[in-house]
């Protein structure tokens, strides 16, 4: 994509990175909204920001760890931990055969 | 054409924590039924939040000492994105541009980084009702990873060999990990290329190598592909720049999928997880707990014990190991050239002896008994020829007396019954 | 008298001295349920089983009152949706720290409340089960995200509500819907079990009829949760304690007054009231000019926050979202609404590789000069003033077609949203004519909820926008 304008075909890449089904028609309106979007975004590109930290966290807070212990109390048992799935054998989740290797 | 193997290790160390890696679900998933280990968080729920484990964190440290590496003064969890059943939050939480350790070396081999992060779940193909599945069980999701990873320092299947030898040691040593790779708690993806001789720029391509679960095989395939591209090259093309698996039944490695750009994980700091500073204090304080490494620990043994190298590196094997030969050592009375070759030999079951035991027992079987002078004299009464071949003047008779006294009293000293033979042998 | 009228503070007083029992309380609240939620569409769930909880639960500090819960919390048996299709029959079996603690102290979940889908807006109109109307005006719509928990307050559907706020979403509905909403300091309220949006400034809070309310209920989520490793531990202080304070010698400064979206209209003019208010009540009352680069004693134009916000929270959500892949719980991802699946792409757009630096980072940065900004702006000030949304509440099917609405509505509140600081939304003026109202937003800095409670407390005690106080 040049500058911020998005084309159909930008769209349908940025979709199967984030692995959501669209069609042509869905992608060609996705692409004049983020173009809208952008638009706004790039405003941004006017404030300046060196020596700027970038801020990730707010809290100021540092070294949240907790100790090495098994906690029970929030542990499923198979029939909870499979509760919600709408496939199941055996005690496991199913999906249909994965062919491609994991990236 | 001479060609030269350029290779670099990623390797994967499971932690034998006792608690996930962002959970309190027990990290211990080895043969367990099925998605009867999970919580919120390490199934990936909705709301589900991580927290970090501190002592995979500081055990990670630990490696990086060990490793002779330089730990992070700051150090932080970054989300790395892809699509994958096994993996339930769609993305693995991992460390990015802040590992916690940079650096180090073991031999000739420089460390190019160690960081920490999450397992994934695992998956198994299956045919159901005639349709083809995969199964997904979460048990090992959310365990604890140290991700190693080497320069492309190594330059044959033996080198290699070597460090993931070296490594496997330490990491046993330090006691973070059984890093056992049939049971996957170590994993291996090589990743070689092929230059010829004499350039020293990287080679422009590197083919990756998954599905390795011995040291064995690990040699095969870095030496299946170092012939394989060799082939290509000799015939003016590169080798695809991909991800092969190795299949040892074929005894070769499969291409899986062609990996022309890299991966985009869309990294960026865990919002979920305030970033970890390291002091001076607690550095040392970690490093003080690692104690003697196994390279260390051999040279000392040679040193200090006289042992020879190769007696010395079987004891330092593994430190339960050493610890009992040197506890053994400690009690005083066996000399330690003798104590090694004893453990060594005899196999000792170094779980069931207590080293005081073992020592008695050596010293029974070494049991100095009197030497009965009728046994003396009934032996030479019942064999008179070798009587007369002695005084002949034939040494080995001797030899023959002393033998047959010894198989009527094992525990007779040789010395002993050698001297009371030929006392009575020349007076008589 | 119904009851489902009385504020929470009077409840608990008149149930405790058994004045009235908590079947008469919640049979006026079913009852006024019956009658209303179909046309306000206000709740996703409702537990029929709450009044046999609550009558348990007389000896507790909440005892048993009915609260409302935003449909983004994981309440154990009751389902939980974020109003999507895609969660649509989702049962958890696990609770949110928010909710455990509540009903530890003795409230009831009466029941779930519709919101933006995913919270992505400010109207309730993307829910996938309809929007909420506003009770006050029913063409109109009552804000979001926590539209519906803002609603459900607003109608006397429950006696207190929970809702979250990302930029604005507790705030700017309690502002339209004309009554209370807290949005605590960021890591003050813990977000376990709250499905996540933008995790950096996710703050669940308390939207209740009165700023007592709202302290009552902030008493017992507020705390440090070992589940959450971004709640900080600061000890929790009686947040009711304070409220009578008074604002004698406070400083506060007026922001936004000059911004092009409210200059000259009624929100202006609202302000500019409420600030003499303070001034009758003691306190010492500045306008905050406005600057386009940070300066110190001046706030900067809350504009670029909506940039910031977009990529940052777009981001987050693309990345929260990717957990829903329909093998462990849910739907597939082709069920995905058009707004999400536009956030969702837009989101994973700013963080990819060659990208991610011009965006994500960039913004990131930039969301570091409002923090600074506001750090400096409160080394004089105790609070800033200003309002949640930049009107009233807007007819219904406004949002329609514009990717950007929630963002563009919330420009007002984002700044404060990115920065993690605390602010509260009050009733301030009500239009005559329409029965809409506008809401003041009184921010201070992080961990300071005290001084807002305390100066929204006597603003709320000396003005008669409050239908709930009678002054």
């Amino acid at each position: 994509m040049k500058g911020s304008t998005f084309s159909s075909s930008d769209v349908v890449k940025i979709a199967k990175l984030a692995n959501i089904p669209v069609s042509n028609d869905q992608a060609d309106e996705l692409a004049r909204g983020f173009t809208k979007t952008m638009t706004v975004v790039d405003e941004l590109t006017r404030v300046d920001v060196a020596g700027v930290e970038a801020t990730n966290q707010v809290t100021g807070l540092e070294n949240v760890l907790r100790e090495d212990e098994i906690d029970t109390s929030r542990m499923f048992t198979a029939e909870q931990a499979l509760a919600g799935a709408k496939r199941t054998h055996n005690g496991f989740f199913i999906v249909d055969q994965i062919l491609e290797e994991k990236v | 054409m001479n060609y030269e193997p350029v290779i670099g290790l990623e390797i994967h160390v499971e932690l034998k924590t006792k608690s996930g890696m962002f959970c309190g679900c027990p990290a211990d998933h080895f043969g367990k039924k099925p998605n009867t280990a999970t919580c919120p968080v390490c199934l990936g729920l909705p709301g589900a939040l991580p927290v970090p484990n501190k002592k995979a964190v500081e055990w990670t440290i630990m490696l990086g000492l060990a490793l002779g590496s330089e730990i992070a003064k700051v150090s932080k969890f970054d989300r790395k994105h892809y699509f994958y059943p096994d993996l339930p939050k769609g993305y693995q939480i991992s460390q990015y541009d802040q590992p916690i350790a940079r650096g180090g070396k073991i031999g000739d081999v420089r460390i190019h980084r160690v960081h920490l992060e999450e397992d994934t779940g695992k998956l198994q193909h299956a045919t159901i009702d005639g349709k083809k599945v995969t199964l997904v069980d979460f048990n090992r999701s959310g365990v604890p990873l140290v991700e190693i990873v080497t320069e492309p320092d190594i330059h044959s299947a033996e080198e290699a060999r070597e460090f993931l030898k070296k490594l496997h040691r330490i990491v046993r040593f330090l006691g973070i990990s059984d890093a056992d790779m049939e049971k996957g708690s170590m994993r291996l993806e090589p990743n070689i290329s092929l230059r010829p001789v004499g350039q020293h720029e990287l080679p422009k391509y590197k083919v990756e190598v998954k599905n390795i679960n011995s040291f064995r095989f690990a040699v095969a395939a870095i030496n299946y592909e170092i012939e394989r591209h060799a082939r290509i090259l000799d015939e003016g093309k590169i080798p695809a720049q991909e991800t092969r698996g190795w299949d040892e039944a074929r005894g070769a490695t499969v291409s899986q999928r062609s990996k022309e750009e890299a991966a985009d994980y869309r990294y960026f700091p865990e919002p979920d997880i305030p970033p970890m500073r390291f002091t001076k204090d607690q550095i040392s304080n970690i490093k003080g707990q690692i104690g003697e490494l196994p390279d260390a620990k051999k040279g000392r043994f040679v040193r200090v014990y006289g042992l020879p190298e190769k007696d010395a590196a079987i004891l330092t094997d593994t430190r339960e190991l050493a610890d009992y030969f040197e506890a053994c050592v400690k009690i005083g009375r066996i000399p330690a050239q003798k104590l090694a070759n004893w453990i060594i030999n005899k196999k000792v079951n170094i779980d069931d002896v207590l080293p005081a035991a073992l020592i008695l027992s050596i010293l029974k079987a070494q049991e100095v008994v009197d030497v009965p002078p009728d046994l003396i004299a009934k032996v030479l009464a019942d064999n008179p020829k070798a009587m007369s071949d002695y005084k002949a003047g034939k040494q080995q008779s001797l030899m023959f007396l002393m033998g047959t006294v010894k198989r009527q009293l094992p525990k007779g000293d040789v010395k002993i019954i050698l001297d009371m033979l030929k006392k009575e042998l020349d007076t008589h | 008298m119904k009851f489902n009228t009385l504020t929470l503070s009077q409840a608990v007083e008149k149930l405790k001295a058994k004045a009235i029992s908590h079947a008469e309380l919640y049979h006026d609240i079913y009852e006024a349920i019956a009658e209303k939620n179909g046309e306000l569409n206000i709740y996703l769930s409702i537990d029929d089983d709450a009044l046999k909880k609550a009558q348990k639960l007389l000896d507790t500090p909440l005892a048993g009152i009915p609260i409302a819960v935003k449909d983004n919390f994981l309440t154990s048996g009751l389902p939980v949706t974020a109003a999507t299709k895609l969660l649509e029959g989702y049962v958890p079996h696990y609770e949110s720290t928010v909710t455990k603690k509540l009903k530890e102290a003795g409230g009831v979940v009466l029941g779930k409340t519709n919101m933006d889908a995913w919270a992505h807006g400010a109207s309730t109109e993307t829910s996938d089960f309809g929007t909420t109307k506003n009770p006050r005006n029913t063409k109109y719509s009552p804000g979001g995200s926590s539209g519906g928990s803002a609603a459900s307050v607003a109608a006397n559907l429950c006696v207190a509500a929970i809702g979250t706020e990302t930029a604005g979403s507790i705030r700017q509905p309690a502002s339209w819907c004309g009554v209370v909403g807290l949005k605590p300091t960021y890591g003050r309220v813990s977000r376990y079990g709250v499905i996540a949006m933008a995790s950096s400034t996710d703050s669940p809070g308390p939207i209740g009829k009165t700023v007592e309310d709202c302290a009552m209920i902030f008493n017992h989520i507020a705390g440090k949760d070992p589940f959450d490793g971004t709640t900080v531990p600061k000890p929790v202080p009686d947040y009711t304690n304070n409220l009578k304070k008074g604002v004698k010698g406070m400083k506060m400064g007026i922001c936004y007054m000059d911004h092009p979206k409210i200059t000259g209209t009624d929100v202006a003019h609202a302000i500019e009231k409420a600030g003499k208010v303070f001034e009758e009540l003691g306190a010492h009352v500045d306008i905050v000019p406005m600057s386009r680069v940070l300066q110190p004693g001046k706030v900067f134009i809350p504009d670029y926050a909506i940039g910031v916000y977009t990529v940052v929270q777009r981001s987050e959500v693309s990345s929260n979202l990717a957990r829903y892949d329909g093998i462990r719980y849910g739907n597939d991802r082709s069920i995905f609404s058009h707004e999400a699946q536009n956030r969702i792409m837009l989101g994973t757009f700013t963080l990819t590789k060659g990208y991610a630096d011009r965006y994500y980072v960039h913004a990131q940065q930039v969301r570091t000069l409002y923090r600074k900004n506001y750090s400096n702006l409160f080394t004089t000030y105790d609070l800033l003033l200003s309002t949640p949304s930049p009107g009233y509440a807007l007819p219904i099917g406004a949002s329609s077609g514009d990717p950007l609405f929630g963002e563009l509505q919330d420009i007002l509140v984002e700044p404060s949203s990115l920065a993690g600081i605390t602010g509260i939304s009050i009733p301030c003026w009500i239009d005559a004519k329409t029965n809409l109202t506008l809401g003041l937003n009184i921010m201070a800095d992080q961990w300071q909820e005290e001084k807002v409670l305390q100066a929204a407390y006597a603003f709320e005690q000396a003005t008669d926008w409050n239908p709930w106080v009678k002054s």
